[in-house]
């Protein structure tokens, strides 16, 4: 069997940070960069012109690419064979503590959404999560910085079966339509189906993870998200909501099993600072007793 | 669309005001106010009936935002609007009393609208998620209040060709309504 320290987590975590803060990923960058050479609005050039020279200055200077630096979101995905001890994020606080201090990023976390609206000072705590895969061998971290405004543009739907498709269609239009000029376009548009209630929000969160470019391994999902990109860019939204061909760089769509009743549909809104990269974590050996190894 | 942005000094002249228009570009040179979510609910609260603007923002512009700290020799690492929205609980009092314009991004509710053709005030909309490059206009940086709401303080900064669209004109025009 295989194992994860908190260390192991931690010394991850540590250079990661301030990385993604002030980096836009590759992916990102190209989607920008190739929807400035397309675009033929011009307030949409001006976004976009601004949007690219960001990206540059942020590296060039190492400050963040938006001054809404995030809450830190941490996924472990563990395969079969690999033991996650109860207190594997033990030391993430530790980690975002030092990373949001020392690099100068801004602390954006209260201590309570509704008793206390104290600033925690530190951007602690991180939202962390465990999810198993049928992966052996792989450990791995999603690690985001999800900005406040894209957040608050993303929404639950539970739609009755029969809508189907089109309601999904339907739903996330809906949501670009209202809430676009909001979330910093052009948007990474994460699309959950299915599970329930409280799962769908996550399918539609870690479908934001898989980098733009690739092709999703259900054909299914990838021709559905080619329609909704399509559809979502149609609207004429654009970079900024100022009326554009680009509104989306991306959709990334994620589906479960339900219940018969049910058609959830979550819409995780993400923005021109889609901040996210996925790294393999560093696995031990370990030995079972016999009556774990069975 | 004009080819070269609209250049305005800070505080916004009046008369200038009336001749902006929805969608226009422009660089903001002078002082503006961050102010976002916790500061607008401190000062409505320390205003309390009163109608007059505290800390010297009577025909002055917010500025929704929480910064960064300073970083690369600036007063900050990055700043950027936030969403603008979430203000229109207060603006259209702080429109009544005195403030001349906002800056922020994404719709603001029919209230805002109403409140700059009454008032003469104006919206402006800067590129969310442009916020290191925005940083390199900001030239300095004094908090005025409410220190112990972190990147919520009010402060004071000075800018210098700032680029932002106008959003909401005068006449209630919006840019997002734009054709």
């Amino acid at each position: 069997m295989l194992t994860v320290t908190p260390g192991d987590i931690e010394a991850l975590l540590l250079p990661l940070i301030p990385q993604l803060a002030t980096r836009v990923p590759d992916d990102i960058l190209s989607g920008l960069v190739a929807a400035r050479e397309t675009e033929t609005g011009a307030r949409a050039r001006i976004v976009l012109d601004q949007l690219v020279q960001n990206a540059c200055v942020a590296a060039d200077d190492c400050v963040p690419i938006c001054q809404d630096t995030g809450t830190v979101w941490v996924c472990l995905e563990a395969g079969p064979d690999v033991l996650v001890p109860g207190d594997v994020f033990s030391r993430v606080n530790d980690a975002v503590a030092k990373s949001y201090i020392d690099a100068r990023l801004r602390k954006s976390v209260v201590k309570d959404a509704l008793f206390d609206r104290g600033n925690t000072q530190d951007n602690t705590p991180a939202f962390c999560e465990v999810h198993f895969v049928d992966e052996p061998g792989v450990c791995r971290l999603h690690v985001m910085l999800k900005g406040g405004g894209s957040d608050n543009a993303s929404r639950v739907v539970m739609l009755t079966p029969s809508a189907g498709k089109q309601g999904v269609i339907d739903t996330v239009l809906a949501c670009v339509r209202e809430k676009a000029a909001n979330a910093c376009p052009p948007l990474v548009v994460g699309v959950g189906v299915g599970a329930t209630f409280d799962k769908v929000g996550g399918l539609a969160k870690r479908a934001l993870m898989r980098p733009l470019g690739t092709v999703n391994p259900n054909p299914d999902a990838a021709a559905f998200e080619a329609e909704l990109l399509s559809a979502i860019n149609a609207t004429g939204i654009g970079a900024g909501a100022l009326g554009g061909q680009t509104t989306a760089l991306g959709v990334c769509v994620a589906t479960a099993p339900c219940h018969i009743a049910a058609l959830p549909v979550a819409v995780n809104m993400s923005c021109s600072a889609t901040r996210r990269a996925t790294v393999d974590v560093p696995t031990h050996v370990v030995k079972v007793s016999e009556s774990e190894g069975e | 669309m004009p080819a070269d942005p609209i250049r305005l000094t800070l505080p916004l002249n009046p008369e200038e005001a009336k001749e902006l228009r929805a969608g226009q570009a422009c660089l903001l040179s002078g002082p503006l106010f961050t102010l976002r979510d916790a500061g607008h609910q401190r000062l409505l609260a320390e205003m309390g009936d009163s109608k007059e603007l505290p800390y010297g923002l009577t025909g002055q512009t917010i500025f929704y935002a929480g910064p960064t700290p300073s970083a690369a020799g600036r007063p900050f690492g990055a700043i950027g609007p936030t969403t603008a929205s979430r203000m229109d609980f207060a603006a259209p009092h702080l429109m009544d009393c005195g403030l001349a314009a906002t800056v922020g991004k994404g719709h603001r509710s029919e209230a805002v609208r109403q409140a700059c053709i009454d008032n003469g005030a104006v919206y402006f909309v800067a590129v969310g998620g442009a916020a290191a490059f925005l940083a390199k206009c900001i030239e300095s940086c004094e908090t005025l209040a409410y220190d112990d709401l972190g990147t919520e303080a009010l402060r004071k900064i000075i800018v210098s060709d700032f680029p932002v669209f106008v959003g909401i004109d005068t006449m209630g025009e919006d840019i997002y309504s734009l054709d």
